[in-house]
């Protein structure tokens, strides 16, 4: 087996990287191309029930090359209509992750079922959008909601069930273990950190909807610390998510304990061509360092 | 990054175009774009229809919806929000271009006509509008162009009907090495059929939903493109691959719908 290559709840990826949700997701072509890019594997855009516009724009607002701030809102074309774009990557071979959302225990358990029928590999549920009135993180950081989200969710599917949290409350570890309980086969964290920006010359928040959601380099220490602090508490494989650019960021998250990684504003930045960075730089890293695969290296700053 | 600017300068174009133009550093290459942003109200894509060497950069907003009637109202000294510029930009090296522009569609191409000009290449130009009143730039063109075709709709100037209508004629009796196009899809689609037919390499800026503008979104997906980084302008040959082209369009929420 390659040095590379992954396995998390039975299912494979040829390396750790994965396009993370949210971007590039919208089209089936995209998914493909971040696959062919070098990617792993690819999460969907978050698909709900119906068709959803988001925000109007401003919906991005830059942060020199530190950090992204976003608000979209959630788009996407309802489940539906999405099922061409999954359909279009999985004939070309991609592995697909398929993230939902859904206001109910029920909603997110449809939805996951109508992705599973899809045929995709595994589903990420979207616990953790920190700017959806009625979504993500108002039903993800409650222990108990997100705990009935998981359980309605595993007993409707077949496919491995990530839960992807929220670092935007006080406990990580609190609800790291509420998705592990629940049945959750593994944890995707981190999701943006609530953030704002202000334009001072309008003296109003840039954002149409005002919060949004940081990204980038900034919250890569928010990312280690919840991946940090779950791998100390629960037992599930965990997918490591936040500001991952460099293969280093990938190397200190593996030691931090995650097992599989997802990279979102990093592929903007680069055209897709950071996958192949990652992959290269972190072979030599492991190499280097003397891990004969990515697994030697999961938690291994734990053991220090 | 985001900055303010100051709008210095509005030209009412036609009734229902108008340009603001207003002083912004980045260097921006012809065929580009700014994300413009009214506070409390959108932000949206707009192609630069001024760029250097012109000491005013400039867009030029045609009425379409709220957020675009809102430009047009705008005055001399109103700050708006900006980013970019983005995308690619026209290839300037040909040396006898044929611009062929629908209604707002000649804003886009006005400041590539120019620099290709400047360069030394001859520029022809077909502009076709609703009405004779709503034909963008037609003195801007005239004062560089070799010949300036003009169409309109209903007839009040130039030839009747759609500007593709004059292709044939032109295209046969002259030589040009490119086709450069910008205006409504249909439109375009003819256009690079007639360049096809007579062998001349086509360009042509797209438009589609903009969201990020940073190859992140996916909002402006065109087949296994993003409009906002690879393009806005694509050659003939990537067009005519892409299904969606003059055929589909995604909405808001990403969902492809008929052009």
């Amino acid at each position: 087996m390659d040095a590379l290559t992954v396995k998390v709840a039975g299912v494979e990826f040829r390396n750790p990287f994965l396009l993370a949700s949210g971007i590039w997701g919208e089209s089936g072509a995209s998914l493909h191309r971040a696959y062919v890019a070098g990617a792993g594997g690819v999460v969907t855009k978050s698909i709900g029930r119906e068709p959803r516009t988001g925000y109007p724009n401003p919906t991005i607002e830059r942060l020199d090359d530190w950090g992204l701030l976003n608000a979209m809102g959630l788009p996407n074309p309802g489940i539906k209509n999405y099922a061409e774009e999954v359909r279009f990557a999985l004939s070309k071979g991609v592995k697909v992750v398929g993230s939902v959302f859904g206001g109910t225990p029920e909603e997110f358990a449809l939805l996951s079922v109508e992705m599973e029928k899809l045929g995709v590999g595994s589903i990420e549920l979207n616990l953790s959008c920190p700017h959806a009135k009625g979504y993500g993180s108002e039903i993800g950081a409650d222990p108990e909601l997100l705990s009935e989200v998981v359980r309605a969710v595993k007993k409707a599917v077949k496919v491995p069930v990530w839960a992807k949290l929220t670092p935007n409350t006080s406990d990580p570890a609190l609800l790291a273990a509420a998705a592990e309980s629940a049945g959750a086969d593994a944890i995707s964290a981190i999701n943006t950190v609530r953030a704002l920006a202000i334009d001072p010359v309008g003296m109003r928040p840039v954002l149409y909807h005002g919060l949004g959601g940081l990204s980038g380099p900034a919250i890569k220490p928010i990312g280690l610390a919840f991946i940090w602090q779950a791998y100390e508490k629960v037992r599930i494989p965990l997918v490591g998510i936040g500001g991952i650019t460099t293969p280093e960021d990938a190397f200190e998250y593996l030691l931090a304990g995650a097992t599989l990684l997802e990279v979102g504003t990093a592929v903007a930045d680069s055209g897709g061509t950071v996958f192949h960075t990652l992959a290269d730089g972190l072979r030599e890293i492991l190499k280097e360092r003397g891990f004969g695969n990515v697994a030697e290296a999961v938690g291994a700053a734990h053991r220090k | 990054m985001r900055t303010t600017v100051t709008i210095e300068e509005v030209v009412r174009e036609t009734p229902s175009t108008v340009t603001l133009r207003f002083r912004y550093a980045p260097t921006a290459l012809p065929g580009q774009f700014v994300m413009i942003w009214l506070p409390g109200d959108d932000e949206v894509p707009m192609s630069l229809s001024y760029v250097e060497p012109e000491p005013l950069k400039g867009v030029t907003v045609k009425v379409m919806g709220a957020t675009s009637r809102h430009f047009n109202q705008l005055e001399k000294g109103v700050r708006v929000g900006i980013r970019g510029p983005y995308g690619n930009h026209f290839d300037l090296t040909p040396s006898n271009i044929l611009l062929v522009a629908g209604g707002s569609g000649a804003a886009v191409l006005a400041p590539a006509a120019e620099a290709a000009h400047r360069r030394g290449s001859k520029v022809s130009v077909a502009l076709g509008a609703t009405t004779a009143n709503e034909i963008l730039f037609r003195d801007r063109f005239a004062r560089f162009a070799e010949e300036v075709f003009l169409s309109t709709d209903d007839g009040t100037e130039g030839r009747k009907g759609f500007v593709t209508n004059l292709l044939p004629e032109i295209l046969s009796s002259r030589k040009f090495d490119a086709v450069w196009s910008c205006g409504p899809e249909v439109m375009m689609v003819k256009t690079l059929r007639a360049s096809e037919e007579h062998g001349v390499p086509f360009f042509g800026s797209l438009e589609r939903q903009m969201k990020c503008a940073i190859n992140l979104c996916d909002a402006c997906a065109f087949g296994p493109y993003h409009v906002c980084t690879e393009g806005p302008v694509f050659d003939g040959k990537t067009l005519a691959s892409v299904e969606d082209f003059g055929t589909f369009k995604r909405d808001a929420s990403g969902q492809r719908v008929r052009a």
